[in-house]
């Protein structure tokens, strides 16, 4: 695998290491991910790029505990994710390291639930705060992310796209965590939100240090926000570096074909020779 | 408007039951020409494409303004009039293809069934031209497609069945609404080529409708940037995207410039 180097002077936040996923049963079982490396330094944006299937969503559930592995380790903060069972899991989930955004925050809000309790569910949870506490911390959660508390009596289905999208990283923010996990989190919001919705993403990381995992198949989106790319294909990382480096100097026929298709303004997607070419050199690597 | 413009929207206005949803809006495609419409959900531009179709939902009806199609005013058709026009000079392809297919015929068979009920081909002969049909598309193997289930079908392949499907009849104008939305990036590059090749060989008329301006800018010469069912911007593709007036527009291109790809590959063209 070419370039691969997690920061090895800059102590990391998560190293996912040789990572093996298989989903499915009997006859259908089958090899999602193939020893993945990933890692995220505190205070990082790493970029996890690949198309519908390749196993981006997996790789977020393997961190979180929510996927038996068939081999590897995952190391978030000091502790060893995938050896976790039982009550150790669960008191590792409660304590909130890593938190998951996802892509559809109408969704993964409880409609029933005002956006004070959606946001306030983790910490109560976790439990050991009064009400007061949690309503302060609710609050300045709110507050980071650019919503305006006075919101927090209302329900999801009252808010636009975007501010539920930020209500959903309130939520995730108010615990506190080392760890963002952002499964496509632009993908279903317009122009002005997707801008905004950016920014957050990089204020909370400058704020409060925060490394991100930033999961998307939008290559747009990753080129614009994250200090490094792992670009996943077919359940294996086929190559990663820093950002600028890997979209100028790309290796891998694959990688070359994602940003040789990408639209621009500019109407700069590659010519279509060049992408028969590259599809035709991925096509040899798979079956040689 | 000019002389060579194919089908021409005049001051069109959508009503639904809750009032006006397009607010009289004019744009025209040209014979042989492509045109982009950009913006975003509940902008209008999928109400526009359905009002010039004929297929607008129950309680939704065009209340002002006109559609001309080839100098003909299609705007007040009933229901049979647009049944000869539908498909045979205006045809369609959407988001998400596999809903449009019935998952338990093979698709050569629905392509197939659609040639002999529009063009009252024979059976042997409509399998044959199903499948020439794919072919024209790009599809490698086309006799092995035509006896595939839609679910052994990639996204990319299908939406090609759907366009195959929906050039049985040689329409003039294709409109593709957020055809390529669900696709991924470099399946995405493909079908556009797709679109681009039937415009050239077969003489066909494009309106391509996105909410993603970059999409447009491979593809369109024209193109109308839509917001809350105004026109808000519109002109040569080139010159909305390098002079972008209205601030709309600038957000759109501001999003590209900010978040996008566009910096790395201005490298890439400079080095």
């Amino acid at each position: 695998m070419p370039d691969t180097q997690p920061a090895s002077e800059t102590p990391t936040l998560l190293a996912v290491a040789d990572l093996t996923v298989s989903l499915g049963h009997g006859r259908r079982r089958a090899q999602v991910l193939r020893g993945v490396d990933v890692a995220v330094a505190p205070g990082e944006i790493v970029g996890l790029i690949g198309e519908t299937g390749s196993g981006k969503t997996t790789i977020a559930r393997s961190i979180l505990g929510l996927t038996h592995i068939d081999g590897g380790s995952i190391r978030l903060g000091g502790t060893d994710v995938a050896t976790l069972t039982g009550w150790r899991l669960r008191a590792f989930r409660r304590a909130g390291i890593a938190q998951y955004v996802f892509q559809d925050p109408l969704r993964s809000l409880d409609p029933q639930l005002t956006i004070a309790d959606s946001v306030a569910e983790g910490l109560r949870v976790r439990g050991g705060l009064e009400r007061a506490d949690v309503r302060e911390r609710v609050a300045a959660a709110l507050t980071l992310v650019g919503v305006s508390p006075a919101l927090a009596t209302r329900h999801p289905g009252e808010l636009s796209g975007g501010q539920r999208q930020r209500v959903a990283i309130a939520r995730a923010m108010v615990l506190e965590p080392e760890l963002l996990i952002c499964d496509e989190p632009v993908s279903a919001l317009d122009a002005a939100n997707r801008i905004q919705m950016l920014d957050l993403i990089q204020h909370l990381r400058d704020a409060r240090g925060v490394g991100v995992l930033f999961i998307s198949h939008d290559l747009g989106s990753v080129a614009g926000i994250t200090d490094r790319v792992a670009v996943l294909y077919r359940g294996r990382i086929v190559e990663q570096g820093p950002t600028a480096a890997l979209l100028t100097a790309s290796q891998h026929p694959y990688t070359r074909l994602l940003i040789g298709s990408a639209p621009t303004l500019t109407g700069g997607a590659a010519d279509r020779t060049r992408r028969t070419e590259l599809r035709e050199q991925l096509a040899a690597i798979e079956t040689g | 408007m000019s002389d060579t413009a194919l089908l021409v929207a005049r001051d069109l206005t959508i009503t639904g039951p809750a009032g006006d949803l397009v607010h009289g809006i004019s744009f025209a495609l040209q014979r042989g020409g492509t045109l982009g419409i950009v913006g975003e959900s509940g902008s209008g531009k999928s109400l526009t494409c359905r009002s010039l179709l004929g297929i607008l939902p129950p309680g939704v009806s065009v209340t002002g303004g006109s559609i001309e199609f080839d100098g003909r005013d299609i705007t007040a058709l009933g229901y049979r009039d647009w049944q000869s026009l539908r498909g045979t000079h205006i045809s369609a392809v959407f988001q998400d293809p596999g809903s449009y297919l019935n998952p338990s015929i093979t698709v050569g068979k629905q392509l197939a069934e659609v040639l002999r009920v529009k063009t009252g081909l024979g059976r042997r002969a409509a399998t044959v031209r199903a499948v020439e049909l794919l072919a024209s598309l790009g599809l490698r193997d086309p006799a092995l497609v035509s006896l595939q289930y839609p679910h052994e079908l990639s996204g990319g392949m299908l939406q090609r069945v759907l366009i195959a499907i929906a050039l049985c009849e040689n329409p003039q104008v294709l409109i593709a609404d957020e055809a390529t939305t669900a696709l991924d990036v470099t399946v995405q590059a493909e079908v556009l080529d797709v679109l681009a090749d039937l415009r050239e060989s077969r003489d066909l008329s494009l309106i391509l409708v996105s909410h993603d301006l970059a999409v447009v800018a491979q593809v369109c010469d024209e193109v109308v940037v839509l917001r809350d069912g105004l026109i808000v911007e519109a002109g040569p593709t080139a010159r909305v995207l390098s002079d972008p007036q209205h601030t709309y527009t600038r957000l759109l291109v501001e999003n590209h410039a900010r978040y996008g790809i566009e910096r790395y590959t201005s490298e890439l063209a400079d080095a």
